[in-house]
């Protein structure tokens, strides 16, 4: 690379777009990938339980405490 | 460039976030986490009932003892958060590159990771501090839980509308007014709703205001961490993500 088009490269260094229509899908599953987590890391077996048990309650216990959620 | 790219970034710094809050976690976290228990336990659950058909917390007769709770199972949690929550903001920086005016890309994920911060985390803080074990009531578990959650879906959309009128009104205003306007209104909204929700003070009376204090500082810390280091090192990704991508672009014009 010559230093001219480094030069060129710098000063072109513009932002990116783009389209919303690009990015939607992947925030969708983006968005539901950390709510099914999330909801196993903050609230499952504590207000509300689809597995029975403590198990999952127990392990994420001090995560769950200290990531700010109520616990119980 | 594209989101697949962002998302692939994301999760990346996100695991790295996750870590660096696991450490945070285990040395800030940890002390009062385990003086809170020593004291629910001195206490013979005087504060509050175990038996209330909520599951979990007696920490004698433990499925998972507190030596994997405090190590593998913090980790399980900060990572987790860390990975999937990187994900997330990997693909709105994606949206938000190029809309907010001439913001660079490293700016613009920075800002992104911030204001996830401050809407996930910062505002719910507010009006529900976290608390360490043996404070809260197993009663209204259910109700808080609501609550906390609801707050937090409030102040998503509070911030989704106060970008939607700072970006409307970068037609009218300057990109510095504009941002104002927006960020007033996000405190005005999420603010307001801080203020309406229920508030519980279930911290038993006597209790140390020291493990306490600590407690929610340590959970604060934790947070912090993990939005830094997601957001910095996102950050640094997307630029070299961007520069590659200017740098071929220019190589094909220069072709």
């Amino acid at each position: 690379m010559s230093d001219l088009s480094t030069t060129t490269t710098r000063a072109a260094v513009a932002i990116p777009t783009l389209s919303a229509k690009a990015v939607l899908p992947w925030l969708l599953f983006a968005g539901l990938l950390m709510l099914v987590a999330m909801y196993f890391i903050s609230a499952e077996q504590g207000a509300i339980s689809l597995l029975s048990g403590t198990g999952v309650h127990e392990w994420v216990h001090d995560g769950r405490h200290l990531l700010g959620f109520p616990c119980h | 460039m594209s989101a697949r790219e962002f998302l692939t970034r994301g999760l990346l710094a996100g695991l790295l976030a996750g870590i660096v809050a696991f450490g945070v976690a285990y040395v800030a976290g940890e002390p009062p986490v385990n003086a809170a228990i020593a004291l629910e336990e001195t206490a013979g659950g005087a504060g509050h009932s175990h038996d209330a058909g909520t599951p979990g917390h007696t920490h004698d007769e433990a499925e998972v003892p507190r030596s994997l709770q405090s190590t593998l199972g913090l980790l399980t949690g900060t990572v987790v958060a860390g990975v999937t929550l990187g994900g997330l903001v990997g693909v709105l920086s994606a949206l938000a590159m190029g809309r907010f005016g001439s913001v660079s890309p490293r700016a613009t994920t920075t800002a992104v990771a911030a204001a996830g911060f401050i809407v996930l985390y910062v505002l719910p803080f507010l009006a529900y501090p976290p608390n360490p074990p043996a404070v809260g009531s197993s009663e209204t578990i259910g109700v808080r839980t609501a609550a906390y959650f609801t707050l937090l879906a409030v102040s998503v959309l509070a911030a989704v509308v106060a970008v939607l009128v700072g970006r409307h009104l970068r037609t009218r205003l300057d990109g510095w007014h504009a941002t104002l306007v927006g960020a007033a209104t996000y405190l005005v909204l999420a603010g307001g709703a801080v203020a309406l929700f229920p508030r519980f003070n279930e911290v038993p009376a006597h209790y140390p205001a020291t493990v306490l204090y600590d407690f929610r500082l340590a959970s604060f810390a934790t947070q912090l961490a993990l939005w830094a280091v997601l957001g910095l090192v996102l950050a640094e990704l997307v630029h070299r993500l961007a520069t590659r991508t200017a740098t071929l672009d220019a190589d094909r014009v220069a072709v």
